[in-house]
């Protein structure tokens, strides 16, 4: 695998791995949809034999994955939440304990409570936003160490370099959902973060046309753990959909820049209205966290939360938005506007959301590739009446 | 790719497009979606350098026609209208080509809409008739003879040996639409025909979710001048639809077996119902032309067409149908009706196609794969 040090990151995106076919000189990865390989000799090891355990489109993806991420090795999935199952699953065993952070998207917080906990892994949530208080939540037999920061969706922002250290002083391994602000702003890596984790179907694809989860790991040795798992559970990406993701992140610089800068603007325009009675963005200056954020990553991401003065604010807003597509998720071009009360932390119970203040007037807004001014305006008819 | 021309054809037809990576060994042909190809250096191409002219997915769907039509080289175009528009550049203007008179009503309307205005003198003849084709080939110099056996949606049937003997004293290139047979039951090329071509949407692809054309030429001379259509026109299928097209090919032989065992059964059924006037299908010992597609063809195909005794009931019946679609196309899996005179031949004049007996009264059934049973039960019903 290449490595991105000789370029800029820009120029990574688009050719930092040999996604190019090397017999053709095809610009673009061959989609290879066989589920099998002929095979020229018994017991002649040949790269690929069979499609759940590799495919050369999804291998193109994979080495782009871990050359993004400065990693060592890197696995794509059928799904954001399949890629947690695998990264998580390749550590713990029963009896054993994983500490994640409290404020997290509501699929992670089903998968730790619903699903994990069945198999006799125990988890507690903590508030990772003081390291102190997940010092506090580590038990003897904690193995994992699961954060999500920027978090979803109050964005709140954990010290990635203070809580690696506290896990390698016990030997912890550290996981972070990096969605929100992709490689592109973020490499935890850099700051001693052992598994990078994404739904990549938001940033990363960017196009809401694909659902797929990516994980890339620092060491080989937990790749290879991580590719245990992925060959036996098979939650595998498809090659067209891994040929869909590579196409993505050819953009993923243009994009997150574009929607960073779209995504300021809109705050500091929140901030000035006065039905908007509270906005969570970490590019904004008062917003807690933000040195930590400057220090650790290159950028503030494209997701801004808010809260509205009332519930009847909130019906209307979702009512009139024009421009604003409201549905779940977010990361693709188009602006989406979402209720997480309702939908992305459904899976919360009502009395943990409202502890963590995913209160029934909270909104969160991905901001896409739309003129701010539409934007903008849009918000601001759509809150009007 | 191993040779394969030795094995029926209903095994090259599941092995079109097997293993045709040789780095990685992969089973299925691998879908390059590329618009360009990198140069190893200076007039260092590595065979491939822009899409539109080669595709190395195209390229194995591609071969894999030629091979299937016994032919030299084979074109994947993005539509069977592309492929049409592709051999009718062979002619110039002032060139003489002579077409079945009973045709697929977008190839009509494409010689008269586009061949006729680029000065091609377009005439029609019932080529069933080789008394008739062998007069009008020994007149004058014909450029091209376009020939649908059987024709869409009468059936009738041409003698494509005989035709094509005729064209080559003539020194006209014979052109064969094959869409209605496929490979598998009709071969023109062995016949004496020199171009064959497909609208692929049917039979070959097989599923009613992609178009295509194909275009198989015999000899290496046709081949190159295709080929410059091809490239120079730029009507070529997309990789992802070359890939579905290949896949679709795999299943053809059984596909084709089964609708054609349905069709034979329903054809059959049909001639006993007492509101239909006339069925025309090849399989039938009483079709015109039986004998004959029986000696050039090894089947009747899954395409019946038949008569109402109104045109009211005919109207009747494709509202009435549930199990099968009312629907344009052909070939798919799915059994199909069409009311040709309302749709698949509609730009054809009406005086045409009252002298064709394309009326109002007529019904095209492509007959799919489901259970016999379910579907004659559906006619049944939509008849009575």
């Amino acid at each position: 695998m290449s490595t991105h040090e000789p370029f800029q990151y820009d120029t990574t995106i688009l050719h930092g791995a040999a996604a190019l076919d090397e017999a053709t000189g095809a610009l673009s990865i061959p989609i290879y949809p066989a589920s099998t390989y002929h095979q020229k000799d018994i017991g002649a090891r040949q790269e690929f034999d069979y499609g759940r355990s590799g495919n050369p489109t999804r291998k193109a993806l994979e080495e782009t994955l871990a050359v993004l991420e400065g990693g060592k090795s890197g696995f794509a999935f059928a799904s954001g939440m399949s890629a947690i199952h695998a990264a998580i699953t390749a550590f713990v065993k029963a009896g054993e304990h994983i500490v994640a952070t409290r404020d997290i998207y509501g699929g992670t917080y089903r998968f730790l409570t619903g699903f994990l906990s069945k198999f006799g892994v125990t988890h507690t949530f903590a508030d990772t936003t003081n390291p102190e208080h997940t010092r506090a939540a580590l038990t003897p037999s904690t193995r994992v160490l699961f954060l999500e920061s920027p978090s979803n969706p109050l964005l709140k922002i954990t010290d990635l370099a203070a809580h690696a250290k506290i896990a390698a002083e016990r030997g912890i391994i550290t996981m972070i959902d990096n969605t929100f602000l992709s490689p592109y702003f973020l490499r935890p890596f850099t700051h001693g973060i052992d598994i990078s984790i994404h739904s990549a179907t938001k940033f990363l694809g960017g196009h809401s046309d694909l659902i797929a989860g990516a994980v890339v790991t620092r060491s080989k040795e937990h790749g290879d753990a991580v590719r245990y798992v992925q060959n036996t559970c098979g939650a595998v990406l498809s090659p067209e959909n891994s040929w869909l993701l590579l196409r993505g992140i050819k953009t993923l610089g243009a994009r997150m820049k574009l929607q960073q800068e779209t995504a300021n603007a809109v705050a500091r325009w929140m901030e000035k209205q006065g039905w908007v009675t509270r906005v969570f963005y970490p590019g904004l200056p008062n917003h807690p966290g933000r040195d930590i954020l400057q220090r650790e990553a290159s950028g503030f991401g494209s997701v801004v939360s808010f809260s509205v003065d009332t519930t009847e604010r909130l019906r209307g807003l979702l009512k009139r938005v024009k421009v604003l597509t409201v549905a779940v998720s977010l990361g693709g071009v188009e602006s989406i506007l979402s209720y997480p009360a309702r939908m992305s932390h459904a899976a919360m119970p009502a009395q943990v959301r409202a502890d963590l203040g995913i209160t029934d007037t909270l909104l969160r807004l991905s901001v896409g590739l739309e003129a701010a001014d539409d934007i903008i305006a849009d918000l601001d008819q759509g809150s009007a009446g | 790719m191993t040779q394969k021309a030795a094995c029926h054809l209903d095994t090259q037809l599941c092995h079109a497009g097997l293993c045709t990576d040789e780095k990685t060994g992969a089973v299925s042909t691998p879908i390059y979606q590329t618009a360009t190809f990198r140069h190893r250096g200076p007039g260092l191409s590595t065979g491939y350098n822009y899409s539109r002219t080669s595709n190395p997915t195209r390229g194995v769907l591609e071969q894999a026609m030629a091979r299937l039509e016994c032919g030299h080289a084979g074109f994947a175009f993005a539509s069977g209208m592309a492929a049409v528009a592709a051999v009718t550049a062979l002619l110039k203007p002032g060139d003489a080509f002579v077409a079945s008179d009973d045709l697929y009503g977008g190839t009509y309307r494409y010689f008269e809409k586009f061949a006729r205005p680029a000065g091609i003198r377009v005439s029609y003849a019932d080529t069933s008739r080789s008394d008739l084709m062998r007069e009008i080939l020994s007149k004058e110099k014909i450029g091209a003879l376009f020939i649908e056996s059987p024709t869409n949606p009468i059936m009738k049937i041409t003698d494509l040996r005989r035709i094509s003997s005729y064209a080559r004293a003539n020194g006209a290139v014979t052109v064969v639409d094959n869409t209605f047979m496929s490979p598998l039951l009709q071969r023109p090329l062995l016949l004496g025909a020199d171009i064959v071509i497909h609208s692929g949407t049917k039979f070959l692809a097989g599923h009613n979710d992609t178009l295509c054309g194909i275009v198989v030429t015999r000899t290496p001379r046709l081949s190159q001048r295709i080929a410059f259509v091809q490239n120079a026109a730029g009507g070529v299928l997309s990789p992802f639809d070359s890939w579905l097209v290949l896949r679709g090919l795999k299943t053809l032989a059984v596909r084709m077996d089964r609708s054609q065992a349905n069709a034979r059964r329903i054809a059959a059924w049909l001639c006993r119902h007492r509101r239909v006037t006339a069925v025309y299908f090849p399989g039938l010992a009483a079709h015109p032309g039986y004998a004959l597609h029986k000696r050039q063809a090894c089947g009747p195909g899954s395409i019946i067409s038949f008569r109402m005794r109104n045109a009211r009931m005919a109207t009747a019946v494709v509202r009435r149908v549930k199990t099968i679609s009312f629907a344009e196309s052909l070939g798919g899996v799915e059994t199909l009706i069409t009311h040709p005179a309302r749709q698949t031949h509609s730009d054809v004049p009406e005086q045409t196609r009252r002298c064709l007996g394309v009326t109002d009264d007529l019904l095209r059934l492509s007959v799919g794969i489901e259970r016999c049973e379910d579907l004659i039960a559906d006619l049944k019903n939509a008849l009575e």
